[in-house]
C-alpha cells in the first residue's frame, strides 16, 4: 500500500535542532549577557525578601496590599502568607514570589513599549500578532529545552523561560488599551497640537491604564504557572516541592506545595485586579 | 481677503485614491466609485473662501463629507489633493513639526461628543491646549478661570466631566477651545448631541460670544434651522461635493438644485426670508406734483386701489388711495399733494418676514418696502406673503415666479 507520507518527510525537528545548535555555538556570549540583568534582579529581590524577618514581612505585606488594593485584601494576603509559613514552606514561597516579581518586572519593561509600538504601527502589529499567538498557545514545556541549551539550568533560566512565556498578554492588552481610547479624544488632543509624546503620556496611557493593568494581572498569573513548571529545569521554590512529591509519590508533599501556589496566586490576583478596577474608575473620572 | 481658503480640496479614504478622483471627475457618484475602486470619497473638489470674523456653516446629511471637510482644514485628515490656506499660510505644505505648532495657535476645535479627557478635572481639560503649548501653570489657571467664567462655568473647575450634564460638558469643550485664543473655531456638530432646549441656549450663547469675539467660526451641522440661525453664510454638501454656498436667505429662496430645495423644504420660511426677498415691483408709482386724474387713470389701468408716491430721488413720500384721489379730483385739485397719506405702513428691506407680517397686518395693506435711505424698493402684498410661506421655491433661476406657484412643491 502506497502511503504519501512515506514518500517524503520534512525534517522539521532537525532544522529546529540545527538552529538552536547554531545559536548556542555562535551566540552563547549574547545569551549570557541576557542572563546577567535577570540574575541581578532576581538575586537582589530574593536576598532582600529573605533577609526581612518573617513578622516584619507579614506586616509590610499587609500595608502594601492595603495601599494598592484595600484593607480586606491586605488582611487576606497576610493570612495566606502566614498559613504557607506555618505549613513550613516559607522559604520556597519567598523564592517563588521573587521569581514572579522579577519576571513580571521584565515583562512590563519589555511588554509595554512593545504594546505601545504595536498600537501605533499597523505593520508592526501585523507581524507581532502571529508571534504572540504562537507564544501563547505553545505548550509551556516546549520552552524549557531551548532555554536549557542556551542558558543552562537553574533558577535564572527558569525566570527567563517565564518571561518569554508570560510576555504576550501585557503586549496584547497594552496595544488593545491604547487602541480603545476614543478616536475623538485622540483627535481633540491632536487638534490642540499635541506632540506624539504628549498624546501618549497625557491622553492615551491614562485612559488605557485599566486595560494595561488587566494585562499585568494576566501576565502575573501566567508567570506563576510557569515558575512552577520551571522547577523541571532546576528552578527553586514551590514548584520543587510539587515535583519532589510527584517523583516520590508523596501526595502530602505535592499537596502542600499546591496549596502554597494557590494561595500565592490568589493574593497576587486579588491585589492586581483591584488595582485594575481602581485605575479604571480613575480614568473614567469616577474615582 | 479671505481668512480660510480651500482650493479644490479632496479627501479619499483607502487605496486607489487617484482612480477614485478620476472617476469622480468623470461625474460618477461616490457609491459607484466605492463599488469600482473600494475607496471612499470623503470630500471631492471643495473650494470655499471664508472671511475673517465670519460664521461659516457647512451643512449636509451624515456621510456628506462635512466633518471630513472640517478635518481637512487642520489636517486631522490629510487632504488627498488640493490646498488649504489660513491667512498667508499654506497649511497643506507644513511639515509635522510646523503643523503641530500651527495647530497650537490657530485652531480651537469643539466635538460632537465633547471628547473631553475623563481622567482630568474641568480645569485640567480646559488648560490642555495651553499645557501642550508649554504655558506656565500660573498663567494657564488664570486663563482657565477667565474662559470658564465666559462660558458660564465659573466655580466648576474642580469637577470631573462625568459629573456634568451634556450641556455643561459641551461648555467645557467650548472653553477648552477658547482657552488657546484661536483665530479659528472649528465646531463639529458641536450642539447636535444636546437636547433641543439646551441646544437653543448654546446657539444663543455662541451668537452672543461671537458678537464680542469676532472669531472665524466654521460650524458643521446637519440641522438646517441651526445653520440658518448661526450662519453668515452656508455651504451645503452632498455626497462629498459642495453643492451651494450662500447666505441663509439665498439657500432658502434660491436653492441651486433639487437636493438643496429638498433640504430646505421643511424650514420655517418666515424666519429666513426678508421683506426684500418677497416684495413685488412697486410700479406704477406717482409723484406728488401729478394730478388726481392721472392717478385714478393709473389705478384703473393696473386694476389696483392705491399708489405709492415718491419724490424725484425715488424716496417714499406717502400713499394715495382711490377714495382720496377721487375726492381731490371732485374738488378740482391741481395736484394730489394734500390727498396723500404721509404715513403708510413701511418696512425695511432687511426685516425678517415674520416681523414684516406683523407690521403689515397691524397697519394697512399694501406695505411699502424701503431701504436705509428711504427709497421705495417694493411693495408687500398679502397674497405674495402667503404664497412665499406656503410654497416651495423651484431650483430654477426664477424663484420669484415659483413663489406664487404652489405646484412646485413636488420634492417636498
Amino acid at each position: 500500500m502506497f502511503d504519501i507520507f512515506d514518500s517524503f518527510e520534512i525534517p522539521a525537528g532537525d532544522w529546529i535542532e540545527g538552529i538552536v545548535d547554531w545559536l548556542v555555538g555562535n551566540y552563547r556570549p549574547f545569551f549570557q549577557a541576557i542572563r546577567w540583568p535577570v540574575d541581578q534582579v532576581l538575586a537582589t529581590t530574593q536576598d532582600l525578601l529573605l533577609a526581612v524577618p518573617e513578622l516584619l514581612f507579614l506586616i509590610g505585606l499587609f500595608l502594601v496590599a492595603w495601599r494598592l488594593a484595600n484593607w480586606r485584601i491586605g488582611l487576606f494576603s497576610t493570612l495566606a502568607f502566614a498559613l504557607v509559613g506555618f505549613i513550613g514552606l516559607w522559604e520556597e514561597l519567598i523564592i517563588t514570589f521573587s521569581m514572579v516579581i522579577s519576571s513580571v518586572l521584565f515583562c512590563v519593561v519589555v511588554g509595554i513599549p512593545l504594546g505601545i509600538f504595536a498600537a501605533r504601527s499597523e505593520g508592526f502589529f501585523r507581524i507581532l500578532r502571529p508571534v504572540l499567538d504562537a507564544f501563547q498557545t505553545m505548550p509551556a514545556f516546549v520552552y524549557l529545552v531551548p532555554v536549557v541549551m542556551l542558558f543552562s539550568i537553574g533558577t535564572v533560566p527558569g525566570v527567563i523561560a517565564t518571561i518569554i512565556f508570560s510576555l504576550a498578554p501585557i503586549i496584547r492588552l497594552t496595544n488593545l488599551g491604547l487602541r480603545q481610547v476614543p478616536e475623538d479624544v485622540v483627535e481633540a488632543a491632536n487638534s490642540f497640537g499635541s506632540s506624539s509624546m504628549q498624546l501618549l503620556v497625557k491622553v492615551q496611557l491614562p485612559l488605557a491604564l485599566s486595560t494595561i493593568m488587566a494585562g499585568v494581572n494576566q501576565t502575573i498569573m501566567l508567570s506563576l504557572s510557569m515558575v512552577v513548571i520551571a522547577a523541571l529545569i532546576g528552578a527553586g521554590g514551590l514548584g520543587v516541592v510539587v515535583f519532589s512529591g510527584l517523583n516520590r509519590l508523596q501526595v502530602g508533599t505535592a499537596g502542600i506545595g499546591g496549596i502554597g501556589i494557590v494561595l500565592l496566586a490568589m493574593v497576587l490576583d486579588r491585589i492586581t485586579q483591584t488595582m485594575a478596577e481602581k485605575s479604571g474608575r480613575k480614568s473614567q473620572g469616577l474615582g | 481677503m479671505s481668512h480660510v481658503q480651500l482650493k479644490e480640496v479632496s479627501k479619499v479614504f483607502g487605496a486607489n485614491a487617484d482612480t477614485a478622483l478620476r472617476l469622480m471627475r468623470e461625474g460618477k457618484d461616490k457609491t459607484e466609485v466605492q463599488a469600482q475602486t473600494g475607496a471612499t470619497v470623503g470630500v471631492y473638489n471643495a473650494s470655499i473662501e471664508i472671511a475673517r470674523g465670519e460664521t461659516f456653516v457647512v451643512m449636509g446629511l451624515s456621510g456628506s463629507g462635512k466633518s471630513t471637510l472640517l478635518r481637512c482644514i487642520n489636517r486631522i485628515h490629510e487632504p488627498t489633493s488640493g490646498v488649504v490656506k489660513v491667512g498667508d499660510v499654506d497649511v497643506t505644505k507644513l511639515d509635522r513639526k510646523e503643523l503641530q505648532e500651527f495647530r497650537r495657535r490657530a485652531f480651537g476645535m469643539v466635538f460632537q461628543r465633547f471628547a473631553l479627557l475623563p481622567h482630568r478635572t474641568v480645569t485640567g481639560n480646559v488648560e490642555y491646549g495651553l499645557e501642550v503649548k508649554g504655558v506656565p501653570r500660573e498663567e494657564r489657571l488664570r486663563k482657565v478661570e477667565e474662559v470658564l467664567e465666559l462660558v458660564g462655568l465659573g466655580g466648576w473647575g474642580d469637577h470631573r466631566p462625568s459629573q456634568l450634564s451634556g450641556g455643561m460638558q459641551q461648555r467645557v469643550g467650548l472653553a477648552r477651545a477658547l482657552a488657546v485664543d484661536p483665530d479659528i473655531l472649528l465646531m463639529d456638530e458641536a450642539f447636535s448631541a444636546l437636547d433641543p432646549l439646551i441646544k437653543r441656549e448654546m446657539q444663543d450663547e455662541l451668537l452672543s460670544l461671537q458678537e464680542r469675539m469676532q472669531k472665524t467660526i466654521i460650524f458643521i451641522t446637519h440641522d438646517l434651522d441651526e445653520a440658518l440661525k448661526l450662519g453668515d453664510r452656508i455651504a451645503v454638501m452632498k455626497d462629498g461635493r459642495v453643492v451651494q454656498v450662500g447666505t441663509p436667505e439665498e439657500i432658502v429662496s434660491e436653492p441651486e438644485d433639487e437636493y438643496v430645495a429638498a433640504f430646505t423644504a421643511g424650514v420655517d420660511r418666515s424666519k429666513v426670508l426678508t421683506a426684500g426677498s418677497i416684495m413685488k415691483d412697486p410700479s406704477p408709482v406717482i409723484r406728488s406734483k401729478d394730478g388726481p386724474k392721472t392717478a385714478l387713470q393709473l389705478m384703473r389701468r393696473h386694476g389696483i386701489s392705491s399708489l405709492f408716491v415718491v419724490d424725484n430721488q425715488g424716496k417714499l413720500v406717502g400713499l394715495l388711495d382711490a377714495d382720496s384721489a377721487t375726492g381731490a379730483a371732485d374738488r378740482g385739485a391741481k395736484s394730489i399733494a394734500e390727498a396723500i397719506d404721509p404715513n403708510p405702513t413701511t418696512v425695511d428691506v432687511d426685516t425678517p418676514l415674520r416681523e414684516s407680517m406683523r407690521i403689515a397686518s397691524e397697519g394697512n395693506w399694501p406695505a411699502a418696502v424701503t431701504d436705509a435711505s428711504g427709497r421705495l424698493r417694493g411693495v408687500l402684498v398679502k397674497g405674495a406673503i402667503l404664497s412665499a410661506l406656503t410654497s416651495q421655491p423651484e431650483y430654477s433661476d426664477a424663484p420669484d415666479e415659483s413663489a406664487a406657484d404652489t405646484s412646485a412643491t413636488a420634492h417636498g
